[in-house]
């Protein structure tokens, strides 16, 4: 009798205690259950939700190692001992010095979102009597990798307390959550605690530590020095290759198009929310390039800067990408239906642009797009529905006629 | 004479003592059971918008606590002679009446309060929670019940309001009532040594909305009996 025959003679011995949703997790995270189907369905498929949502942590994977390379690398850069790295294999990018750094920084932060996550979870499981759900694993991973590197970890272990707790339990835990619990995580952090999610001074590791002194750091992201209408300091491509200061994992555009390349072949991700968004941004970013091109906006408008990017360009930086790739597309907060899916992530990529250019305070637009449509998907989604059952009343009524 | 002689009579009919069961319930209900912001969900946008400081909910808990009292107890003075098809109308100018009092009285008296109160206090006026409890307890009771029914309104309007601007201050701006709980955010004293930051999302009116919603959960916990369907 193997370890697992004991876990699941464990687990009959005490069902229906009160701490068995807890020990249940643990259980179902390490090997299938030995439920069979109740009820009338007996169809069965590997993807359950558990399978969903690896896949998704298998996406993010490389974009986790990779920022923790960069943290590093935009240190080392900032700090004058590291040359900028010239190819995606170049080693000035992917030595260990860099890595350990990445790792001294992320590390934790991963195990306080996931520690203080889970917990919560677990908690919430056990006074509610209900299993505990897979939801958090996806979340847990996001969150780090949208948060700047040098987030203290109170503040990251608060703001999951609040995400989780308000942004998903009270509306019934997974699966019923309105908004994305990881950007509610980020929203929370990002209104609670601004210093700490915005200016030059926390996209890089130290540079807080170095205000003032002689060599002083500056780690303005992107976004930030275009709002200021500053010349950008990176090529675009070190900005496709994600050599940038930015959050943690949202950098690398390249790993994330691989990334989002996965999941949809994978079927997890939706491709239609994926490329509508890509055309939502490129449209907004087609209108700010022609109101320049017209006069409109000369170099002395504090929109400049953001409008005269390419509009192709502003798919590269900030977290445009990482957002529609990894966060737009959660099954759970988004548009269900397919015509819905087309505007909800439209409309996404057309707030993002819309949002980062017209307010550079917040220059996270790509956050409060995601989050503010996913408020709408219901709407959405009940007026696609509405629609076609008016268009399938009318063809009735033309038959019958 | 004759409609004193009546009203008398409406008054002194119910031979209960002054505070007897029923009338202590008329105090202590909407503290809790009948609250009139977590339960009958009236109020919401004073409690919303005045909450960031302790202070400013405290005036405003005593200023509400005036209107209610002194202004359910006219209404049940007058309830038999309003005409019902004029009674809002009645209603505002005696919410008017008081409020413009309260309004007068904290400039004169405190003006840099009434500064920060500004608009909310001309604004009890809208309160729903007067009109609401003018309608439907003034307009049917005697005096001394609707004395206690607005005593207790307002303060189950205020226990909400104090709770709320409790923690938004003290999480928001680590002061309670302006006094430095939590040690100097400039000087890096007491708590603030350790690395504790203030939250600026306490002092958005988002985050009043969310800890009303809470303590809305926590009742309903307590007391599944009032959960709606």
């Amino acid at each position: 009798m193997g370890l697992k025959q004991n876990l699941h003679n464990l687990k009959e011995k005490y069902k229906g205690t009160k701490m068995a949703p807890a020990f249940n997790a643990i259980h179902t995270f390490l090997y299938l259950p030995n439920e069979t189907t109740h009820g009338g369905t007996h169809i069965k498929a590997a993807d359950d939700l558990k399978r969903t949502m690896n896949i998704v942590i298998m996406a993010l994977i490389p974009c986790l190692i990779f920022g923790m390379f960069n943290a590093g690398y935009q240190h080392y850069l900032a700090a004058g001992e590291l040359e900028r790295a010239t190819s995606f294999f170049s080693g000035e990018f992917w030595n260990m010095n860099n890595f350990f750094i990445g790792l001294k920084k992320v590390l934790p932060l991963v195990i306080v979102s996931y520690l203080v996550g889970l917990v919560v979870e677990f908690i919430f499981a056990v006074i509610k009597g209900h299993e505990v759900e897979e939801g958090y694993l996806v979340t847990g991973m996001l969150v780090p990798l949208i948060v700047p590197v040098d987030t203290p970890l109170w503040m990251l272990a608060v703001a999951v307390v609040f995400g989780v707790v308000i942004g998903k339990e009270v509306f019934g835990g997974t699966g019923m959550n309105i908004l994305n619990p990881a950007l509610t995580v980020r929203a929370f952090l990002f209104f609670a605690y601004p210093t700490w999610m915005s200016g030059d001074k926390v996209w890089v590791h130290d540079a807080v530590n170095r205000v003032g002194q002689p060599d002083a750091i500056s780690g303005e992201t992107m976004l930030g020095s275009l709002a200021q209408n500053l010349e950008p300091k990176y090529s675009v491509w070190e900005q496709f290759m994600g050599f940038i200061p930015g959050s943690v994992g949202e950098t690398s555009t390249l790993l994330i198009l691989l990334g989002g390349l996965f999941l949809v072949f994978a079927k997890i991700g939706s491709w239609r929310i994926m490329v509508s968004a890509i055309i939502g941004a490129l449209v907004m970013g087609l209108m700010f390039n022609q109101v320049v091109e017209f006069g409109w906006i000369t170099s002395g408008s504090k929109f400049y800067g953001l409008m005269t990017v390419d509009f192709w360009q502003h798919l590269l930086i900030g977290g445009l990408a990482f957002g529609i790739v990894y966060m737009a597309t959660d099954p759970v907060t988004g548009s269900q239906t397919n015509k819905g899916k087309w505007i909800y992530g439209f409309l996404i990529g057309f707030f993002s642009v819309m949002i980062r250019v017209f307010n550079p305070a917040y220059p996270e637009g790509v956050m409060l797009a995601i989050l503010l449509m996913n408020v709408f998907a219901p709407t959405i989604d009940h007026y696609v529905v509405q629609g076609n059952v008016k268009r399938r009343l009318k063809r009735l009524k033309v038959k019958t006629a | 004479m004759a409609e004193v002689a009546e009203q008398e009579k409406v008054v002194k009919a119910p031979s209960e003592p002054l505070f007897s069961k029923k009338n202590r319930k008329l105090v202590t209900d909407p503290l809790t059971d009948n609250n009139p912001i977590t339960i009958q969900v009236l109020g919401i946008c004073s409690a919303l918008a005045i909450t960031a400081q302790l202070k400013a909910s405290i005036v405003m808990t005593l200023a509400v606590f005036f209107v209610m009292g002194v202004g359910n107890v006219v209404i049940s003075l007058m309830r038999n002679i309003i005409p019902s098809k004029i009674r809002i109308i009645v209603q505002l100018i005696v919410v008017a009446s008081l409020v413009i009092i309260v309004d007068q009285v904290l400039k004169a008296y405190s003006y840099a309060l009434s500064k920060e109160l500004a608009v909310f206090i001309g604004l009890i006026i809208t309160n729903c929670i007067i009109m609401g409890r003018f309608e439907a307890f003034a307009l049917g009771n005697g005096i001394w019940k609707s004395f206690l029914d607005g005593i207790g309104n307002a303060a189950g309007y205020g226990l909400i309001l104090i709770i709320v601007g409790f923690f938004r201050e003290l999480l928001g701006s680590g002061t309670l009532l302006g006094f430095p709980v939590l040690g100097n955010p400039v000087e890096k004293t007491g708590l603030y040594a350790l690395g504790y930051e203030n939250n600026g999302f306490m002092l958005l009116s988002p985050m009043a909305l969310i800890i009303v919603g809470i303590l809305i959960w926590v009742q309903r916990t307590k007391n599944p009996a009032l959960v709606e369907d």
